[in-house]
């Protein structure tokens, strides 16, 4: 049988307690996450309705190939890991390591793909700082598109590595079994970190991939 | 009644602390470094904000001795905007966001809703660590020379031209903002899931109903600063121009996403404030609070409007004059639940029986100078006024007579009135009673001048000002050193009571609440079985005239 | 955590879903729809949202709280986003739009009083 350590902390009463805990708890947490990147969303949607023009011009050297694989790979992964708290749940541990370390792979192949984009850009000369070069007259407006690119999905690509981390240290600990039907609360809350850095994405590739592009 | 046996206690002609509770359950540094207990991270919590209010303190010194004469003499320019900068800095985000939820509330929080602690221990540890670790950049920023860009960091300023420490302190500054996220979020999860059986949400003191409010503008409105700071770092550090105007970026998009957070944050620094004293009140004069359900949504109210509000720090910043409209129509709707506030602590003094032990003194205090500094924000919400009034010292004394007429004066009045329960010891009350007049007088002789000042229009922040104003100066510069005087003596009889203070009993003050059902100091599980909630929050019996 | 559980083949119909509706911002994109193409995009990511937080995170599941919970966030950065672009987006207008004026002015029609709406790249507004 897996075996489950004595999963009710000290400060709760009771398991349904601690698990409803966890849930508030992390999705407390997303709050916060929801308004970190909130302000980034609001400085693009400042600048794009000042600047709709280069905006669009910047965004068509975004290479929307290589943003929708990112796209499929990324919906993916939440796939995995939605499965991984599943077979957390049904107890199946095999299954379970699996799923997350599917999910890894995906974010590996995500981050992978990120490395690729950020190196077209650099050898573009559209990295903002002062190797920065453009032709046309909206050349400082598409540098004020590419600066909250870099910062968008820099700090997504961040939240991402984290959470690859995270999931490292499940995985390792799944393997040894330390997760069951009676205790999967990790599993669970990673998924949750997970398929939220997801949604970042699922806004960050329409509105940066696809300005304009009639 | 419930409280019939403890009371049976207090009946014994001298009390005794329970031979283990908390501060002895364990000695040694890794025992408190290491604590989970939210008593002890509490009084972490306490030292450290203490350290930090002290060295706020001493550059507000050197700011009022500059002020003393109307010539640059003591400091250079730049020096002075260092000061004006770390001053705010520091007693903003470490010592007033922190000081009553990380002490106070960390310390009540479980014991008022009867919980053995909060529901994440070791995430109350860990906010601590932030905190001082950020404090340690923000110190490390102070050493290597300061930053001078006011703590309000405006671009293109600390963005291009600033030569100070600005990415230090950004950092600094940011860690710390995850401190107090974790607190929040603590508190919510804690509030919601963990209260007694029988605990209603209309049975719960105030303080908790404070307390959430405040978490919800932790939560909601922290992440936004922490993202703005990175905006600057990213900018000042990699070139990545957000608000760089040679790039058609807008400066005034940092004040936005600065005030969202900054304003809300006022709110985390007054809320908290505000219901200590509805306890205050309530104890003191022996008679349910008045209006408790509007308090209590007035508090909610508060923290959700207050996020509404933010441009009335931006009246004359460019920012569009519809815009303006909007903000200060909705700034005069949040004094709304405030005034609610003060009349219903008002009525509660009605026909009650009142005392003046030196928590209640701190908080008739808070009440006359809350009330001023409100109304005189009033003035500054008005757009026509603020374009005479914005960046004078009439804001000076604004936010100081809220902040330290209210909020610190609130903090001193919850730390005597809950230093029995959490030390076991009573402060000397004659003493206590004398500091709290040397800072009520110290601070109206400090601030109420430069009400004066910035309406004549003495410009903040500056170091120089025309001769006439200096009598208004020194006057301030006076009141502050009484000031001073007066937060020291409070330090020096707390300490002196730790070792030689009267033995306190369960309840010194006969008040109601969970928190003073057992034994001063607390065990450190706080309740041997969960209590069951019965009785409505201040069931102060109508005519107990009788207070220790 | 004791939540029910939702079974695979809901995930990989979820899953498909998104795939589609990707697909189809894509194509919606190389549409030219005006000011609307901006609208499906946000509202398609918004099906997508909703999509990943009511099944994959279970939120479909749980409790009101948790409902709240997940909603305020966005609520939240709806209204930092509305407030500042309110600002943004007014800064420009005149006090006194054109007809609003009893006294007519010295300088030529057509100058006084007419709404900036054309910010022209590279200068802020």
């Amino acid at each position: 049988m897996s075996e489950s350590h004595a999963a009710l902390a000290h400060q709760f009463d009771d398991p349904q307690q601690q698990a409803e805990a966890v849930t508030l708890g992390i999705w407390a947490f997303l709050i916060t996450e929801v308004l970190f990147f909130g302000g980034l969303f609001t400085g693009y949607a400042g600048y794009r309705a000042n600047y709709p023009q280069a905006f669009a011009e910047a965004s068509h050297h975004l290479d929307i190939l290589l943003g929708g694989i990112n796209t499929m790979v990324l919906i993916s992964s939440s796939l995995t890991m939605a499965l991984a708290v599943h077979a957390a749940q049904s107890g199946k541990r095999q299954a379970l390591v699996a799923f997350l370390l599917a999910t890894i792979f995906l974010g590996v192949v995500f981050l992978g793909i990120k490395v690729i984009e950020y190196g077209h850009k650099f050898e573009d000369h559209l990295v903002p700082g002062r190797a920065f070069t453009f032709p046309g007259p909206h050349a400082q407006q598409v540098q004020l598109f590419f600066s909250f690119y870099f910062a968008m999905t820099g700090m997504h690509a961040l939240h991402m590595i984290i959470g690859i981390a995270i999931l490292s240290v499940l995985v390792v600990r799944a393997w040894r079994n330390r997760f069951s039907a009676a205790y999967y609360a990790p599993v669970e809350v990673t998924g949750v970190y997970w398929h939220f850095v997801d949604i970042v994405w699922i806004f960050l590739f329409p509105l940066l991939y696809l300005i304009g592009r009639h | 009644m419930s409280t019939a046996a403890i009371e049976a206690h207090d009946d014994f002609p001298t009390p005794t602390a329970p031979r283990e509770h908390y501060l002895n359950v364990n000695y040694g540094v890794k025992s408190w470094l290491l604590t989970t207990d939210h008593k002890r991270i509490a009084l972490l919590y306490l030292t450290s904000i203490t350290l930090f209010f002290f060295l706020g303190g001493f550059f507000a010194v050197l700011i009022r001795l500059e002020l003393m004469t109307p010539a640059g003499d003591l400091v250079q320019s730049e020096t002075y905007n260092k000061l004006f900068t770390m001053h705010g800095l520091i007693m903003i985000f470490f010592f007033l966001i922190p000081s009553i939820p990380a002490v106070l509330g960390n310390f009540l929080v479980p014991m008022m809703i009867g919980a053995r602690d909060l529901a994440f221990p070791r995430l109350n540890l860990l906010s601590w660590y932030i905190y001082v670790l950020g404090g340690l950049f923000t110190l490390c920023a102070a050493v290597f020379g300061g930053v001078d860009t006011g703590w309000t960091f405006y671009t293109p300023y600390s963005t291009t031209y600033a030569n100070s420490n600005v990415m230090l302190t950004a950092v600094g500054v940011f860690i710390t903002g995850f401190s107090s996220i974790l607190t929040g979020l603590n508190f919510i999860v804690t509030i919601h899931t963990m209260r007694a059986p029988g605990l209603t949400w209309f049975r719960l003191p105030l303080f908790i109903w404070a307390h959430y409010a405040t978490s919800l503008i932790m939560i909601l409105g922290t992440p936004v600063l922490a993202i703005t700071l990175v905006l600057v770092a990213l900018e000042r550090g990699l070139h990545i121009g957000i608000f760089d105007p040679a790039l058609g970026g807008d400066p005034v998009l940092f004040q936005h996403l600065f005030w969202f957070y900054s304003h809300p944050a006022v709110y985390i620094m007054i809320l908290p404030a505000m219901d200590v004293i509805s306890e205050l009140i309530t104890c003191f004069s022996r008679k349910r609070v008045f209006g408790y359900s509007f308090i209590a949504f007035s508090s909610v109210a508060i923290a959700v409007l207050g996020f509404f509000v933010w441009g009335h720090h931006m009246f004359v910043s460019s920012q569009s004059v519809y815009a303006g409209l909007v903000f200060s129509i909705l700034s005069f709707l949040v004094a709304i639940p405030s005034a609610i506030k003060v009349f219903n602590w008002t009525a509660t003094l009605y026909k009650g029986s009142v005392s003046y032990e030196t928590p209640m003194l701190y908080a008739f205090g808070f009440i006359g100078l809350f009330t001023i500094g409100g109304l005189t924000g009033l003035f500054l919400a008005s757009l026509g006024l603020d374009v005479h009034v914005h960046g004078t010292y009439f804001v000076v004394a604004h936010f100081h007579y809220i902040m330290v007429g209210g909020a610190i004066m609130a903090y001193l009045g919850g730390v005597h009135f809950w230093w029995p329960k959490m030390t076991g010891r009573m402060y000397p009350e004659g003493w206590a009673r004398l500091g709290a007049l040397i800072i009520f007088i110290g601070f109206n002789l400090t601030f109420f001048p430069q009400f004066i000042l910035g309406y004549l229009g003495m410009p903040r922040r500056y170091h120089m000002y025309p001769p006439e104003f200096q009598i208004l100066n020194v006057l301030s510069s006076a009141g502050a050193s009484i000031l001073g005087l007066g937060y020291l003596i409070p330090m020096v009889y707390f300490l002196w009571s730790l070792r030689y203070g009267a033995v306190a009993s369960a309840n010194p003050w006969q008040a109601k609440g969970l928190e003073w059902q057992t034994p001063s100091p607390r065990p450190t599980g706080n309740f041997p079985e969960t209590p069951i909630g019965t009785e409505e929050a201040y069931n102060y019996a109508p005519q107990e005239a009788e207070v220790v | 955590m004791s939540h029910p559980m939702v079974s695979p083949k809901l995930y990989f119909l979820v899953f498909a879903t998104l795939m589609i509706l990707t697909g189809v911002t894509v194509g919606a994109a190389y549409l030219d729809l005006g000011p609307l193409n901006t609208v499906v995009a946000l509202t398609i990511a918004g099906c997508k949202t909703l999509l990943v937080i009511l099944y994959f995170m279970h939120v479909r599941y749980s409790s009101r709280l948790t409902w709240v919970f997940a909603g305020v966030g966005f609520l939240w950065l709806a209204i930092l986003i509305a407030f500042t672009m309110s600002d943004m987006r007014t800064r420009s207008w005149q006090p006194a739009p054109r007809g609003w004026t009893a006294t007519s002015f010295s300088s030529p029609p057509g100058q006084e009083g007419t709404p900036n709406r054309e910010v022209s790249e590279g200068r802020s507004p």
